[in-house]
């Protein structure tokens, strides 16, 4: 595992090294090498398995990042790759040439937080949000609570009371609090 | 103007948009509306509930993870099989839905298709808080808070998730009901309708299907 990172390392001149245990260990690489990182991982490093594709928000910086997670079956070891892409027009290069299935994990993170994978197959079709016409549902400004609220007819709750002032004006209807 | 015209001029009022559909499909869908049950006679109707209480087909589609209590009802320990209860796999053989607990807007779209395809008369049955008022998806925004907007429920069965004992007990409800003549969802669906269709199409946004569809 060290002597892929420091191929990596000297490859990419990657800075930022987080590793949570001898085999696991997660780097940040710039948008343009990762295609290029993906594909040697894949064909002369044993990576041969691609766990997931996933993103987060970040607001404060302006950034979304998005995490590769691959996986080598010989040596039981994951490595993450990890990317930051502006957020205002987040905007990926696709890999589904390395793997065919990515694509799916491509379509839904374009419908999630709305990240452009230009060439990426079946890109425009609905993946589980049909017909959605607000900003994409897991940025951080999307407010869930308001837009269910507006949309999904809310049942009103019970009426509820707080217990003092419930039993204060059920024993005492003539007291007035003193101020 | 003689009884035919009139009843022309009728229907040709009340005929439905079918907005959603593309020019050539819409002559494969029907647009007429959906109408009212008119019962027989006191005692015909009286015996024809009777019936229907003792033979409550289920449709087999589990829209949510309530879904997944139907199976034990179905096995030896809980045995739907001895209220008359059964599944079925298309809606045109079942009568009764049960809407298993959440649901997302993606499926009520599927849901709306199968309980308009469904025989009259026909029972909804609101399974888990969730399609009372959202329940622990109260604040998605993808799940529906309140099912009663979109579908007309007969009975609730609250819990997360009830367990077959009180589907049981809810269907047993169900069938007093039935017996007694108190459910009257599928009229009520059909004189509310256009209250129905506005709120299933603020929801689901790519309407691309017929507005009313048996």
């Amino acid at each position: 595992m060290q002597e892929i990172i420091k191929v990596l390392v000297e490859k990419y001149g990657i800075k930022p090294i987080h590793s949570r245990s001898e085999s696991k260990v997660f780097i940040t690489i710039e948008k343009e090498h990762l295609p290029d990182a993906l594909s040697w991982l894949r064909d002369f490093a044993g990576f041969t398995h691609l766990a997931f594709i996933t993103a987060v928000d970040y607001p404060e910086i302006e950034k979304i990042q998005i995490t590769y997670l691959v996986h080598n079956h010989t040596i039981h070891s994951d490595l993450g790759l990890r990317v930051l892409l502006d957020r205002q027009n987040p905007e990926m290069i696709s890999v589904h040439k390395l793997w065919y299935a990515v694509a799916t994990y491509q379509r839904e993170l374009r419908e999630m937080f709305g990240i452009n994978f230009p060439g990426s197959p079946r890109l425009e079709e609905n993946f589980a949000l049909e017909g959605w016409d607000d900003i994409p549902p897991m940025r951080r400004d999307f407010d869930t609570k308001e837009y269910s609220d507006k949309t999904y007819f809310p049942r009103p709750g019970r009426k509820t009371y707080d217990p003092r002032e419930y039993m204060k004006q059920k024993l005492y209807p003539d007291h007035k609090e003193e101020k | 103007m003689n009884n035919k015209d009139q009843i022309n001029e009728i229907t040709k009022e009340m005929k439905l948009a079918n907005d959603g559909l593309k020019e050539n499909e819409k002559a494969y869908f029907c647009d007429a509306r959906p109408q009212t049950y008119k019962p027989l006679g006191k005692y015909v109707e009286k015996f024809l509930n009777w019936a229907r209480a003792n033979s409550l087909w289920i449709l087999g589609y589990g829209t949510g993870c309530g879904a997944i209590e139907l199976r034990p009802l179905m096995t030896s320990r809980f045995d739907m099989y001895r209220w008359g209860l059964a599944g079925r796999p298309t809606p045109r053989q079942a009568g009764v839905f049960v809407i298993g607990g959440y649901m997302s807007v993606k499926t009520l779209k599927r849901v709306i298709r199968s309980y308009e395809q469904m025989q009259g008369p026909k029972f909804v049955i609101g399974l888990g808080s969730c399609t009372i008022n959202g329940g622990m998806y109260w604040d998605s925004y993808n799940t529906i808070n309140r099912l009663d907007h979109y579908l007309p429920v007969d009975i609730y069965i609250a819990g997360c998730m009830p367990r077959p004992e009180a589907l049981i007990a809810g269907f047993n409800k169900l069938k007093e009901m039935i017996k007694a003549g108190e459910t009257d969802g599928q009229n009520e669906y059909a004189k509310n309708f256009d209250w129905y269709k506005a709120n299933q199409k603020k929801i689901v946004k790519d309407w691309n299907m017929p507005d009313y569809n048996w």
